[in-house]
């Protein structure tokens, strides 16, 4: 009998640490993505969003300074009126690594974060809008900038 | 990190500061000209009781000392959030603060 027991407990025991398992996925919401390390806007996009289309909207209001003294420390406000908003990244088309960050909005959080990013020179700055069924919407503004911020 | 959280016209607005270095990987040491291997944030999250209000992914081109702001709604005065980073070689940190 208590064979049978110890048997019953460890298997409780594994069932518990296995549904535990089974639920950190549900809990996540976006893991880190390579897309991160990609070396280009392309290989980014489609490592984000699986696709590299996105429809300009003049419903996603980005700002950025228009020259950046220092390009390590650039200021960054993107927000949108576009509904059921799923993510907002942002892309610097020409750093080293482009995609910059990417932000999930969940229900009852405001479409509207500022952040400080690194521009390496000069370029286009890309504010990326997901909505939940999968639309991209974007929007880019030029940042000249003076001194890069990447590299040393 | 040093985080603030207001409660202000029916919205929590959250602004916060890490200390980190988010280095690149590309950039380096001035001393012996090696490469320092890159250290940068992946992951920042914010929780409101049990729901998740935000969630930051990172690149290694966010600043130095990442600073972020933005804004939910659904909390009040007095309520605690959590929040918490995690980086790519692991270290991490948990915060809490109390809605102001």
């Amino acid at each position: 009998m208590i064979e049978r027991r110890k048997l019953l407990k460890g298997i409780l025991g594994m069932t518990a640490v296995f549904s535990t398992a089974l639920l950190i996925p549900k809990l996540a919401f976006a893991q880190w993505s390579k897309a991160f390390d990609a070396n280009t806007t392309e290989k980014a996009m489609t490592g984000m969003f699986n696709k590299t289309e996105t429809t300009t909207s003049d419903k996603i209001y980005l700002k950025v300074p228009q020259i950046a003294e220092n390009g390590a420390v650039v200021p960054i406000n993107v927000k949108t009126d576009i509904e059921n908003v799923k993510t907002i990244s942002i892309v610097a088309v020409k750093n080293p690594q482009p995609l910059a960050c990417s932000f999930t909005i969940p229900e009852g959080t405001d479409s509207d974060v500022s952040i400080r990013i690194r521009l390496f020179e000069t370029m286009d700055v890309q504010a990326i809008v997901e909505t939940q069924d999968g639309t991209l919407y974007s929007v880019q503004k030029e940042v000249k900038v003076t001194i890069g911020g990447c590299g040393g | 990190m040093k985080v603030k959280a207001k409660f202000e016209n029916n919205k929590v607005e959250v602004k916060l500061l890490v200390k980190h270095p988010m280095d690149t990987g590309l950039q380096k040491d001035k001393n012996n000209g090696d490469l320092i291997p890159a250290k940068y944030i992946q992951e920042l999250t914010c929780m409101h009781g049990d729901k998740l209000v935000f969630l930051a992914n990172f690149g290694r081109a966010v600043s130095k000392d990442p600073y972020l702001a933005f804004s939910f709604s659904g909390g009040k005065a007095g309520d605690t959030l959590v929040l918490k980073w995690f980086d790519n070689l692991g270290e991490n940190e948990e915060t809490e603060v109390v809605i102001k």
